[in-house]
């Protein structure tokens, strides 16, 4: 095991902030006020917020100690499934910083913010492109977000139709925002399983579908790495009840330049940029979650659209048929800004590649890891792989136990415990831009922990051993909430 | 995880499928959740309970019990109107955990219609459901 | 491409170990008929150079601070942003982690939002703050839809006509599909919410104001939260400009039970509007009712401190179709950035650089009333106030944009009432001079 990462080193304490204050010191260069001082009327003004008082290398040891107990993609690989934790690229950055961008109001006049425009324009025509869609919205703040503005589409197309539904079609291995989302449309779910091969079957959908029935929201692949081999037969059938087919596109990184969802049946895909567009994830946002539609669709998208007109580009407030708006700006555009660069730096084969290697890597690890532990779908997978812990059962060990534990061999462990249709799930996705020896070794460490669970188990449930912290009291955490200092 | 044979099911109770036990005194009937809903959500972090007051019908929802990763609704097993609450819920949600028939009891409610007291089950009767 | 790191040999071994006999094989589920015959319509790709070069001339295309000299605020703020934010924020440990749902792991994460959620509280007066949101429009919304959920018989808020025209643009899209109704306060004669109206309002759920509101008059909250009592109804508020709680009395002390707020103005660059950073702080009471994420502090089996995401089981994760929002990914990062600006400037800075905001806005309102400008309404502002133009304004604004200059917003587009008003906005950006200049422009009519 020579030659794995590990983890462990140099772990400095660091108190929280305002215990580190001191009254009277400030880290911020005060600019000079050159006009008169004004009062305000003292029935307005309050106390000054007791916020810590701190010199300027004071905030820079907080932070920088800080970020050294955080594992970061920088830092090793992190195969979480169903995020896509690729690399993020550091020209993106460079491309984001520009001060023509930070420095852009969101409301000034389109003559004065024709290169923000341009970018925002090219970029819904490269992802309809990608997804065989006619129309896209950048405006999603969130991959929850564009399922959302999904969501919202149908709503209103069957609004325009003159018959609202009340229902929505929701496998069980759906991600959760799923659900939740249709829900905050008035959609009840209806959920139905998967067949045995872990994919749906166009019998499943057939026997829920009417025409009380908006639609299906459908991951493809789905959160098992499996590619819905019969959506086409499946879409067929929700339109033939004038139904729309909703794509969540989370899993967009093992088919693209390989199919087109547009292709596929599908009428409404959400992207995640901070996934599959390399753009990254911040320790939990701010990502971005663009939807693409067929033609007939295009109307029902949120407002403002940018339009290419021969004196440039320019932004539509009101269209006829819009649901509105849903975030206070263009959306996330610094994310958008990363993704634009991304997909510039790709091209179109650059892109299929990517499809390519993650269903590579991922089948890879499906075939090294198939012996060590339980393929509950022993089927070609796509980017992701699943497995469970039902091999080590007699050893008392549980999918938790080896996730802490690899977190000592210098990973970050898989998704575990979803889909929540597999018990014990190990859900692995390895991404293009990990190297073959980088798996290799996650491989072997991964092959370490199974041997342990027989060997030495009780290494594993106190595990991990190497981190800042071991694992810590959620109970107590949630049955008396300590939220603020 | 408890096995079936080692719940504690008191006789002098009646059980709802939805797994909430009924202690009758006069027309005033306990409510909690029983040794098996307890042992299968883990430690309890929560319980949501309703206000004095509040009335229901058998079968409503009446509030929710969380542990850390799971929330479960509990249903009234029978009609009534709230008399009381357990407000030592609120700071030790763990008794519904260290004494679910005792200490964990969640609400009482005046009985509507004591009729349906018959649509519940015995201990005999549950357990034979847990057996499946 | 130099992000994929397979070699030819690597291939081979990998595909003979997976038994495919070639990379297309990879993909034999897939139906024939359904894949793309031939390659993508995308743009050849750029080397990183060629990327620049694209790059720079778009962004070259932008009118923006600091090249530019913008007078507008309107929910995006110009402020000096220090060097440390992005220097620190930007740091890979950071930026590249996942959610932290492996908390031995995730540590800074938690304990920086930790540390956010207790400054953020302590700047509005509030108890609880989640870990962000994705702007104020959204967070105000949430704000709103946990009005409806506690008052489950209810279907109506009351929200202020001076609150963000866009925000309440993102209330009524949330609230159309599931049957709420949003009415709006007029405006009253000072630039502030005609809080008597609200009188006359049965059935609402929640009062909502935003202060200072979207004219920049500081609004009466006090007097809101007397109005919401006596309605049984939620006290919501928000605000667009975070900066101004150096200096104004803050929500919390007025006693609101929910704020909603943009925290852009804490060391987030206005990046044509986002992302931002959604800020949703409450009263105790309502915990377990706020959306999206929470960090709580506790222990590890070894009795060290530590922190964890807690109360996870509002989220959609758990709940699903039950859960109290959709919200998954949020502004995570944009949130640590905020923490690191608030204790970058602390205390003493925070009073101090609000202080000179409201400085250099009554100095520029002097300046344009000298100009020829008149004032609209009565009543004391932040760093934003409106004013009727001069007649033949709006060509002259025209022309200063030539110059760089964007001289306030049109009001008209928002208010038909307020034609020829503009919102102007100064901050500690702007120098003496630059307003100085301004208002001689505007003069040499």
């Amino acid at each position: 095991m020579a030659d794995i990462t590990g983890t462990g080193g140099l772990i400095f304490k660091e108190a929280l902030l305002w215990e580190k204050s001191r009254e009277g010191r400030c880290a911020f260069s005060i600019p000079t006020n050159d006009v008169p001082t004004a009062q305000l009327d003292p029935e307005f003004v309050g106390d000054a917020p007791e916020l810590p008082q701190l010199g300027e290398f004071d905030v820079v040891r907080h932070y920088t100690r800080l970020s050294q107990w955080n594992f970061g993609l920088d830092s090793g690989m992190y195969p979480l499934g169903s995020c896509t934790m690729k690399y993020n690229p550091k020209t993106n950055e460079v491309q984001a910083a520009r001060p023509g961008f930070t420095g852009a109001h969101p409301m000034i006049d389109d003559e004065l913010s024709q290169g923000a425009l341009a970018l925002l324009y090219n970029l819904e025509q490269y992802l309809a492109e990608i997804t065989g869609m006619a129309a896209t919205t950048l405006q999603p703040a969130a991959g929850a977000h564009g399922e959302l503005a999904g969501m919202l589409v149908i709503h209103a197309y069957h609004e325009k139709q003159g018959h609202q539904r009340s229902k929505i079609i929701i496998p069980d291995t759906a991600h959760g925002t799923n659900p939740a989302s249709a829900t905050l449309c008035g959609y009840e779910s209806v959920n139905i399983q998967s067949g045995p091969d872990g994919i749906l079957t166009p019998e499943a959908v057939a026997a829920v579908m009417d025409e009380e029935t908006a639609g299906i929201m459908i991951t493809n692949p789905n959160t098992l790495g499996l590619f819905e081999e019969n959506l086409r037969e499946i879409a067929d059938i929700v339109h033939d009840k004038g139904g729309l087919v909703y794509g969540d596109g989370a899993n967009m990184n093992a088919v693209m330049g390989i199919v087109k969802p547009g292709d596929l049946g599908i009428d409404v895909i959400h992207f995640n940029l901070h996934k599959t567009f390399s753009t990254p994830h911040g320790g939990g946002g701010p990502g971005a979650g663009p939807i693409s539609v067929v033609k007939k669709l295009e109307p029902f998208l949120p407002v403002p659209r940018v339009e290419k007109t021969d004196d440039g580009y320019r932004l539509v407030h009101t269209t006829p048929d819009s649901f509105g708006r849903m975030l206070t700006f263009h959306g996330h555009f610094g994310v958008l800004i990363r993704a634009y660069a991304y997909i510039r730096s790709m091209g179109a084969a650059g892109l299929t590649d990517v499809s390519k290697f993650a269903v590579l890597n991922a089948n890879y690890i499906k075939a090294s890891l198939k012996d060590d532990l339980d393929l509950p779908y022993d089927r070609p997978c796509m980017h992701e792989c699943v497995f469970t812990d039902k091999k080590q059962v007699n050893t008392g060990i549980t999918t938790l136990d080896m996730a802490k534990r690899i977190m000592d061999y210098g990973f970050h462990p898989p998704t575990i415990y979803f889909p929540l249709v597999v018990h014990g799930a190990i859900m692995i996705e390895p991404t293009e831009t990990e190297s073959k020896e980088t798996i290799d070794q996650f491989i072997d460490a991964f092959k370490a922990v199974v041997k342990e669970a027989k060997e030495t188990p009780e290494l594993l449930k106190k595990a991990p051993h190497r981190p800042k912290v071991s694992r810590l009291d959620e109970v107590t955490a949630a049955r008396k909430p300590v939220l603020r200092g | 995880m408890k096995e079936i044979n080692e719940l504690n099911l008191p006789e002098n109770l009646k059980y709802s499928k939805d797994h909430e036990w009924v202690g009758v005194e006069g027309d005033v009937a306990t409510i909690g959740i029983n040794d098996y809903a307890q042992d299968q959500l883990g430690e309890v972090v929560f319980v949501e309970v309703p206000e004095v007051g509040d009335t229901f019908d058998a079968e409503d929802e009446f509030g929710t019990v969380e542990s850390v990763k799971a929330v479960s609704e509990l249903y009234c097993p029978i009609a009534g109107e709230v008399v009381a609450i357990n407000e030592d819920l609120e700071d030790a949600p763990e008794l519904v955990n260290e004494s679910p028939y005792e200490k964990g009891w969640i609400m009482k409610i005046k009985v509507a219609d004591a009729s349906e007291l018959d649509n519940l089950m015995d201990k005999a009767a549950y357990f034979e459901m847990l057996k499946g | 491409m130099r992000y994929l790191p397979h070699t030819p040999q690597d291939i081979a071994e990998m595909l003979e170990r997976t038994g495919h006999a070639s990379m297309d094989d990879l993909f034999e589920t897939i139906p024939e008929k359904f894949r793309i015959n031939g390659e993508m319509d995308l743009p050849q790709p750029l080397t990183e150079w060629e990327l620049n070069a694209h790059m720079e001339a778009l962004s070259q295309e932008m009118c923006a601070f600091p090249k530019n000299k913008i007078f507008l605020g309107a929910g995006s703020y110009p402020h000096y942003i220090p060097s440390l934010i992005p220097y620190l924020a930007g740091r890979s440990e950071f930026a590249t982690a996942y959610t932290p749902y492996q908390p031995e792991i995730s540590q800074g994460t938690l304990q920086g939002i930790y540390e956010f959620q207790t400054m953020i509280t302590e700047l509005l007066g509030t108890e609880v703050s989640t870990a962000s949101h994705y702007d104020c429009g959204t967070a105000l919304t949430e704000a709103l839809l946990i009005a409806l959920r506690k008052k489950k018989k209810l279907n109506k808020v009351a929200v202020s006509s001076l609150v963000h025209p866009h925000h309440r643009q993102i209330i009524n899209t949330y609230f159309a599909p599931a049957g709420f109704e949003m009415v709006e306060i007029p405006m009253a004669a000072d630039g502030t919410t005609d809080l008597d109206a609200v009188a006359a309002m049965d059935d609402i759920a929640a009062v909502a104001v935003q202060s200072p509101n979207f004219l920049g008059c500081i609004e009466n909250l006090g007097r809101v939260k007397e109005i919401a009592d006596s309605k049984k109804a939620l006290f919501i508020t928000s605000f667009t400009e975070g900066l101004a709680w150096g200096l104004l009395k803050n929500p919390g002390s007025f006693g609101a039970d929910i704020v909603a707020g943009e925290g852009q103005s804490f060391g987030i660059s206005q990046s044509f509007g986002g992302p931002g950073l959604g800020i949703l702080t409450a009263r105790k009471k309502f915990v377990r009712d706020l959306p999206g994420r929470l960090v709580g502090r506790t222990k590890d089996t070894k009795g060290e401190e530590g922190f964890v995401l807690t109360l996870s089981t509002r989220e959609q994760h758990i709940r699903r179709e039950k859960a109290s929002s959709n919200i998954c990914s949020n502004n995570g990062l944009n949130a640590l950035t905020a923490a690191m600006y608030l204790a970058t400037v602390g205390k003493k800075g925070m009073r101090e650089l609000a202080q000179i905001n409201h400085d250099k806005a009554v100095f520029l309102r002097d300046q344009l009333l000298d100009a020829g400008f008149e004032p609209a309404f009565d009543r004391p502002f932040f760093n934003e106030f409106a004013l009727k133009a001069p007649k033949g304004y709006g060509v002259k604004r025209q022309e200063l944009k030539k110059k760089g200059i964007l001289a306030g917003l049109s009001l008209e587009c928002y208010y038909p009432d307020l034609k020829n008003h503009y919102l102007f906005c100064a901050t500690e950006v702007f120098s003496r001079q630059d307003m100085e200049n301004l208002a001689k422009e505007v003069k040499n009519g």
